[in-house]
This record gives structure tokens, C-alpha cells and sequence, in this order.
């Protein structure tokens, strides 16, 4: 076989893609059809709270269309980090999704499961043999950061992919991976080179993206043979070009030509990209560098408490040339009031002076004519966090400071009821290297009939 | 002569590079202006620590990508992404002082 040609359908599963595009696609005859299905991207809460950041029909729609191509000309489709964050509950999910599909279409397969989350006790036993790694620049990890831990996932490499395909299976179904896992891993399995397969896939898994005009909801093609790989888009509007790709390469990366991933890193320092014709870009020249001890990354978020919010906006200048001081003034009423509570957080966004940039904006003097403020509290109970939030608002609506003239009240609330009760906040609690000795097991695999 | 970046760039962005990190990307319109930036080390360290106010030990680097003709300046998150503090969860819009330098050439 001279090359494997790989669909990608979209930038993350549920984003949708044209149906012309992924037709198009299909008749260049892909050898498979591969999306990833998540991000850390969207914070902590949804993969501390199990839950998808992604739309339940939206992610139907798109896996849909992707099962009944892929069973009709028979070749895989796979799926990396599903229901967004890759946890079992993420990942229940999306097999619930899967069975539907299977069920309402009268469609047939065999399907591996392949699950990301890491066992506690291996977690501690490898605490203490210092196999546990911040990743710079988090800070180092504790024993009650992974007790405290509501899911803890691994990002797999392409291995448990590659044994997964090898059972001849329909359909991969996996938990937290690499993101160019699900484009790399039959290449990989074909025999072709690492560096360009896990490269390829590192432009693939944000689909159209890497194209111009950008979509990060339209589908992108790989083609992989021996000394290089080819992209193309699939959608007569948009092109790939070598600074597309190239630009693309530097997305959310620390240093774009060295890409660590799961045993080992992917090396651009001699990676050419060249223009073949109007839509189609020829890389060459990434090299895959294995790492020895074989490490994978753990992410995990944790509860830290619980949040309401209050949304309201500010239009009289006297109480804007005060802003600073009636925060502080709120903020020392509040604890006066409730001297018993002590472990809350009590921070007002101030949208209009530094809502966007806090700490890091640059400009300290302000020419608003209106603000807006979120009054934001977060406490170890949603009661105590209500009370704080609803008692600063109130505080702040009557706030009586130097110069007011307006004594109706000071805030303007859109809404009504003016309290957000938000629930459970959570917070990153790792994302630390994690040395393996067993790539392949450590992710427990399950095969389904369906 | 002085050029606002504005002018001579097509891409000005951040976003996160991984929940601790802040990744600065600046796409130059053509090669000539990205090899006279690369040239005078105009984009550097001391540039990116004054304007975001952030110490010069947390700007983890600065990457000239040849094959995107980019500047990349990557600096350590002020706090994890989704803190209790946060105010950009993407981290998308911390790109904004950028808009408004100048360099002379």
C-alpha cells in the first residue's frame, strides 16, 4: 500500500460539517474517518462535573453520518476524547449516542471502547515513587489533589488505537487520547512514519481550520505515504495553503517546532511545506523523537466550591469615578456582616475597566460612560454562597458613597431574579506527566457487538 | 519610519497553550517585514513583560516560526485556566495591548 488517505470531519464532534464537503470526501475513498471529540479548552467544570460541553443532537447528527458511511464502505471510524473531556461518564455518553445511531438506522457493527480514566490507587502508588510530573508551569501535585479528584483521565497514544484496529473492529470509541491519535494511529498500523502520521493528524484534529477561510465546522483530507503527507480541503470555497497548514502549526502551542505527545515528541526544526497547486499542501521532514521513560499526561479537575452570580450595569459617572473605593466598601461590609463565614470568595468583574484582562490589562485609567458588574461569589455551600452574593448586591444597590447624588439606587439589573445560582465550580487539579511502563493496558478496552 | 503592527501583521491572536500557559501569535503579512522583525528582535521578552506588567522570567519564550512567517511569545497564565479569578477561560482575548505597538524601521 503506497498511502492511507484519512477524512477528518470536523473540528471537534458536534461542531457539524457540510454534507457536500464530507460526500466529496467519501468519493476519494478514505481508508478511514476519524474526529476528535474534545478540548480542555472549555475549563475545568466539564471535566470535573462528567459533562459534555459538546450538544447531544449536534454530536448524533455528525457521528451518524460518520457510522452509516463508514459501515457502508467499510472502513473504520474513530473517535478520540469523547463527550468532550473523555472521563466515563463522557464517555457513557457518547455510546448512548452510538447505540441510538445503531438502533434507529438497523445498523450493525463491532465496536471498541476504550477508556481513559486512571485508577486512583495506581496514581498514589506512583505519587510515591516520583513518577508524577508537573508539567511546567503547574505547580507540583499532592496526594489529596488526587483523592480530591472527581475524574482523573490519561491522554493515550496511538497504541491502544492500533490494537483496538487490529481486531477488525467498526467503530473506536475512545476516552481521553492525543488529539492526533484517531488520525495517526492506522497509518502508524500501515507502517508508515510516525513523524509525518502524528503531524498529519496534528493538523487534521482541527479539520478546516488549518484552511483559508478557516471553519472550525468543515471537513479537511489527509493523505499519508512514505516521505510525506498531503492536505487538502473539500469545500470549493476554502484552500489549504502553506501558510494555512504552517499558521496552523503554531495554534496553541508553547514552541511549534517541538510537539510532545504521549511517548515521545513530534520535531519540526526540518519540516518543509510546499504549495502542490491551488488546494493541496505537501509536508515533509517531522520527525518522531520516542521519549524514554514513556510518559502520558493526567488531567483532573476537582469541586472548590460552589458560585452565585449577580449581572448589573452602572450608568451614573459619580459612581464610576468611585468604582474603586464602593468595591471596597462592599467588600468590608460584607465580611463586617458575616463575621462567621470566613472561606468564601467575593470578586467583582468590572466589565468597562479590566472584566477581560483583570491583572494583565495594561490600561488603569478609564473613559467609560457605563460598566458593567458581575458580582461573583464562591463558597463551600450554594447557601453560603448565595448569601454573600445577594448580600453584596444588595449592599451595593444602597451603597452610599463620596458624592452620590442619584439615592434611588446605584446598580441597574437586567434581569429579575437578579442572583444566579450557578452550582459546583471546579477547578484543574492535575495535568502531570505520568511515567507508564504499559501504553496499551493501562486503558482498559472493551469490544461490543452491536 | 514608524509601522503599527496593525498594519504589518494579518494574524494578531492569544489563546491558551495548555491550562497554565498564554500563547501569543503574530502572523506577519509578508516575509520581508517578518525577516526585519526577527532581524531587530523587535518582538522580545522585555517588550511582552512590559506590557502585560508580568515578570521577564514568566515569558517561558519567544519562537520565530520560519514556515508561517510568525513571532510566537508565550507567558505563564496569571492564574490556572477556569480559577476562581479567571475573567478569559480561552484565554482569547489577551491579545489586545498587541494591537497598539509601533516599531521603527
Amino acid at each position: 500500500m503506497k498511502s492511507v488517505k484519512i477524512l477528518s470531519t470536523t473540528a471537534i464532534l458536534g461542531y457539524g460539517f457540510p454534507m457536500a464537503s464530507f460526500e466529496a470526501g467519501m468519493k476519494l475513498k478514505p481508508d478511514c474517518i476519524a474526529v476528535d471529540a474534545g478540548s480542555t479548552d472549555p475549563g475545568p467544570y466539564y471535566l470535573g462535573a462528567g459533562v459534555s460541553f459538546t450538544d447531544y443532537y449536534a454530536v448524533k447528527r455528525d457521528l451518524g453520518i460518520m457510522i452509516q458511511a463508514g459501515i457502508e464502505h467499510h472502513v473504520p471510524v474513530l473517535v478520540g476524547t469523547a463527550g468532550g473531556s473523555g472521563a466515563k461518564p463522557h464517555l457513557d455518553w457518547t455510546i448512548q449516542i452510538v447505540k441510538e445511531i445503531a438502533q434507529e438506522n438497523n445498523l450493525h457493527f463491532k465496536m471498541a471502547i476504550i477508556e481513559a480514566d486512571i485508577d486512583k490507587e495506581i496514581l498514589y502508588k506512583a505519587f510515591d515513587e516520583g513518577k508524577i510530573k508537573p508539567l511546567h508551569p503547574a505547580p507540583e501535585c499532592t496526594k489529596d489533589d488526587i483523592k480530591d479528584s472527581t475524574y482523573i483521565v490519561g491522554q493515550m497514544g496511538v497504541e491502544p488505537f492500533i490494537e483496538a484496529l487490529k481486531l477488525d473492529v467498526d467503530v473506536i470509541i475512545a476516552g481521553r487520547a492525543y488529539d492526533p491519535t484517531v488520525f495517526a494511529a492506522l497509518p502508524i498500523l500501515r507502517g508508515f512514519d510516525p513523524g509525518l502520521a502524528l503531524h498529519c493528524g496534528k493538523i487534521l484534529e482541527c479539520a478546516a481550520i488549518a484552511s483559508t477561510p478557516g471553519s472550525g465546522s468543515d471537513c479537511m483530507f489527509g493523505t499519508i505515504y512514505v516521505d510525506s503527507f498531503v492536505l487538502e480541503t473539500l469545500n470549493p470555497i476554502r484552500k489549504c495553503t502553506t501558510l494555512s497548514v504552517s499558521a496552523h502549526t503554531l495554534y496553541e502551542k508553547t514552541n511549534p517546532y517541538i510537539l510532545p505527545g504521549p511517548g515521545g515528541t513530534i520535531d519540526l526544526h526540518n519540516t518543509s511545506f510546499t504549495q502542490l497547486n491551488e488546494n493541496q499542501v505537501e509536508v515533509k521532514g517531522s520527525v518522531y523523537i520516542p521519549s524514554n521513560p514513556y510518559t502520558i499526561k493526567l488531567e483532573a479537575a476537582k469541586c472548590v466550591g460552589y458560585r452565585t452570580v449577580s449581572i448589573a450595569g452602572v450608568r451614573d459617572s459619580n459612581f464610576i469615578h468611585e468604582i474603586d473605593t464602593i468595591i471596597e466598601g462592599v467588600e468590608q461590609r460584607v465580611k463586617d456582616n458575616f463575621k462567621n463565614l470566613k472561606d468564601y470568595h467575593l470578586n467583582f468583574k468590572i466589565y468597562g475597566k479590566n472584566g477581560v484582562m483583570g491583572d494583565l490589562e495594561p490600561i488603569k485609567e478609564i473613559h467609560s460612560h457605563e460598566l458593567c458588574i458581575v458580582i461573583d461569589a464562591v463558597a463551600q455551600t450554594q447557601e453560603v454562597a448565595n448569601t454573600i452574593c445577594s448580600f453584596a448586591r444588595s449592599t451595593m444597590l444602597h451603597y452610599g458613597y463620596e458624592g452620590r447624588i442619584a439615592t434611588a439606587g446605584n446598580l441597574a439589573f437586567p434581569y429579575s431574579p437578579s442572583d444566579f445560582k450557578v452550582g459546583p465550580v471546579y477547578n484543574f487539579s492535575l495535568y502531570h506527566l505520568i511515567e507508564v511502563s504499559d501504553p496499551v493496558n493501562m486503558f482498559k478496552r472493551t469490544i461490543v457487538e452491536l | 519610519m514608524k509601522h503599527k503592527l496593525i498594519d504589518i501583521a494579518k494574524v494578531i491572536r492569544s489563546k491558551n497553550s495548555g491550562p497554565f500557559e498564554i500563547t501569543f501569535d503574530i502572523i506577519f503579512k509578508d516575509r520581508e517585514t517578518f525577516e526585519i522583525m526577527c532581524k531587530h528582535k523587535f518582538i522580545n521578552a522585555k517588550l511582552i513583560s512590559d506590557l502585560y506588567h508580568i515578570s521577564e522570567s514568566d515569558v517561558i519564550n519567544i519562537i520565530e516560526f520560519i514556515p508561517a512567517q510568525a513571532i510566537k511569545a508565550t507567558i505563564v497564565r496569571p492564574m490556572c485556566s477556569g480559577d476562581i479569578r479567571e475573567t478569559d477561560v480561552y484565554g482569547a482575548q489577551q491579545h489586545a495591548p498587541l494591537l497598539d505597538l509601533e516599531f521603527d524601521y
